[in-house]
């Protein structure tokens, strides 16, 4: 696809950050620059945002340059990234339901989850460790100290 | 005679039963830490923030800074069983601490490790006790310019120690500063990248985004394998976990070698107890008189990096409470639980708040001694905690998380940011982007800003007022020093590369 570039994803993350930089500039100089009482809002921002820009900008280069140096920098191992990120929407599910189901409801599935799908576990004893789990949680946080969490129909 | 008073002054704060109780605490719940790989004291300490916020606040440092010096106790007994470390600052350990264990001497590496921590830890707290009161009546001089240079100084350093690539590191520390900018701006009211969220007008959630980063991005990562190592017997009974006589002879120069190093280090805005270990551990070997046995598992060789990397938490505090200047993962959230709780870190912390420091010195020594009896026999309680399933502990982490950020301002739009900075934290572990930049930026961020635009204000929009002070000047010159030496390295090892390319 990029031919010639060894450090394909280093390259994708430098062109985000040269994007994001880009912007950064832009937004920060819509604001003032300068104000009655010395720098303005916009003064940290901007600087911000071009010093993104360069670095980012460098970083390309670097990635681009990679190829000639044989210890240059090695590709990140995906491999396990699809469980990570398995995880990680099972979550933002989890938090995404705390309206509707509540924290101990949304927390038990979640923890089915990990343990039956991400962990391969048989899912009668994933749903008692899930059930165990959110009411030590509520034990300890709601009830010895008081600390609200999202609460479903049922109260908790 | 005054450091007494005051040490005494602490002690009777440090030695009240709920400051004690808290304590064990902290340094149980901090070995346990250090003994899980994969769950840091960054990650811990910010999970449990926001729990933090209803303690009286010398409790709530006290508590925390347990955590933080105790899981270095923990982070051994990994990395003597199980050839992985707890903490990064226990790989030094394994290099001769799981070859003891192979060679059957697990009990004794354990032994010294604890030992030696002991020692180290407490010559730490000593420094800590000794150096921090002069620093800050020094830092009392300091002004916008000064403050500004200083923050300066501790970015820049963090940046050069930060890992393999400095731009990387350069960039992080920027997003960091970026997000500091988000909310309201104090001097003109004006905001900025917000994004219509009338949420962000105070600035993004600083727990959220530790939370997110540390715990979250933790889980994540460690969510990729499902590889579980072996662990190593322990030998039964307690005398078997003692060295014997002649080991604790052998160690004599380890226990001092790891002290001083690890306190100066662990002084140094970024260096860190990682650094710490390898320098001490590479000076034992350097000046032993069997060099080629390091490696196969040699006393000195766990006793040196264990004692230097916990004599490095009483320096990482030094920079800390007397300056204001976080030196990695760790202080960078304590820094914030301290602003958090209404203090302004910085020289007159000591001075306003006798009771907060010298209660926090003199609760060190008592933990340390709680360590070290707890540490002993209880060793072979805390390697079964190894045996916990992941599966159990990584949505355990998530519901911890997801509680502390949530209890802070009850708003789920705090909640759904640690998710957003947990998936910035996994992606940046991936792609090599030291989270410890990025943090420090956010915590620093705010300071840096103010003092750069009111040294501005002070010299009506005159850059000069920074280079003209003589502290200023100093401190910048330093920082610019070690931002170049990065690029003086490069070239000398270009130049070196086209001569053996012409030869």
């Amino acid at each position: 696809m990029l031919p010639g570039v060894r450090d394909k994803t280093g390259l994708v993350a430098a062109s985000c950050l040269a994007v994001f930089g880009a912007y950064v500039t832009y937004a920060g100089s819509q604001l003032s620059y300068v104000a009655d009482v010395g720098p303005g809002p916009g003064f940290f921002p901007f600087w911000i945002g071009t010093g993104l820009l360069l670095f980012s900008c460098y970083q390309i280069v670097l990635c681009w340059s990679a190829r000639r140096h044989p210890n240059g920098p090695t590709q990140p191992n995906w491999h396990g990234s699809r469980r990570a990120l398995a995880g990680w929407l099972a979550m933002a599910l989890s938090i995404f339901l705390y309206r509707w189901t509540g924290f101990t409801a949304s927390f038990v599935l979640l923890t089915w989850f990990f343990i039956v799908v991400l962990a391969d576990r048989p899912a009668f004893p994933a749903l008692a460790i899930g059930i165990a789990l959110a009411l030590a949680f509520q034990l300890l946080f709601v009830a010895a100290l008081g600390v609200s969490l999202p609460a479903g129909p049922w109260g908790f | 005679m005054d450091a007494l008073g005051n040490l005494l002054l602490g002690f009777s704060v440090a030695l009240a039963p709920i400051n004690l109780f808290w304590c064990l605490v902290g340094v149980v719940l901090g070995t346990v830490v250090g003994v899980l790989p994969g769950l840091g004291p960054a990650a811990t300490i910010a999970m449990l923030l926001p729990l933090t916020l209803k303690m009286d606040h010398t409790t709530a440092i006290i508590t925390l800074a347990g955590i933080f010096y105790g899981a270095r106790y923990g982070g051994s007994t990994t990395s003597i069983l199980l050839n992985m470390p707890g903490e990064s600052s226990s790989v030094a350990t394994c290099l001769d601490g799981y070859q003891m264990a192979r060679n059957g001497r697990a009990g004794a590496a354990l032994g010294i490790s604890a030992i030696a921590s002991f020692i180290a830890g407490t010559v730490g707290v000593l420094g800590l006790m000794l150096i921090s009161p002069p620093l800050a009546r020094f830092a009392l001089r300091f002004a916008p310019p000064e403050y500004f240079a200083l923050m300066v100084l501790g970015l820049a350093m963090v940046v050069f120690l930060a890992g393999d690539s400095m731009v990387k590191a350069l960039l992080a520390l920027l997003v960091g500063l970026w997000l500091a900018t988000i909310g309201t701006d104090l001097f003109t009211a004006e905001s900025r990248f917000t994004f219509g969220q009338a949420k962000l007008l105070g600035g993004v959630d600083f727990i959220a985004a530790t939370v997110g980063i540390f715990a979250v991005g933790e889980v994540l990562v460690n969510l990729e394998s499902r590889a579980a190592g072996e662990v190593f017997k322990l030998p039964r009974g307690f005398r078997n976990l003692l060295p014997t006589w002649q080991d604790l002879k052998d160690c004599r120069f380890a226990f001092v070698n790891g002290s001083l190093i690890g306190f100066f280090v662990g002084a140094l805005p970024g260096a860190g107890a990682t650094v710490a270990s390898f320098l001490s551990y590479g000076l034992e070997k350097a000046v032993s008189r069997h060099p080629e046995k390091f490696g196969t598992g040699v006393i000195e060789g766990v006793a040196a990096p264990e004692g230097a990397n916990n004599a490095d938490a009483g320096g990482a505090l030094v920079p800390l409470l007397t300056l204001g200047i976080p030196g990695g993962n760790t202080t960078a959230i304590l820094l914030g639980g301290l602003i958090l709780w209404g203090y302004k870190p910085g020289p007159l912390l000591i001075q306003e708040h006798p009771e907060l420091f010298w209660g926090l010195v003199a609760s060190m020594y008592v933990g340390n001694v709680l360590l070290l009896v707890l540490n002993l026999p209880l060793v072979p309680l805390f390697a079964q905690i190894l045996r916990l399933p992941s599966y159990v502990l990584h949505p355990f982490i998530l519901g911890i998380s997801v509680v502390g950020v949530y209890s802070v301002n009850n708003s789920l739009f705090d909640v759904w940011m640690m998710a957003l900075f947990g998936l910035l934290g996994y992606l940046m572990r991936k792609l090599d982007f030291p989270a410890a930049a990025l943090i420090l930026g956010l915590v620093l961020g705010d300071v840096l800003e103010r003092a750069l635009r009111q040294s501005l204000m002070m010299s009506q929009g005159d850059l000069a007022i920074l280079i003209n002070r003589p502290i200023s000047a100093t401190l910048l010159t330093i920082a610019a020093v070690l931002l170049c030496l990065p690029g003086i390295r490069w070239v000398r090892a270009w130049r070196l590369d086209a001569v053996e390319r012409e030869g």
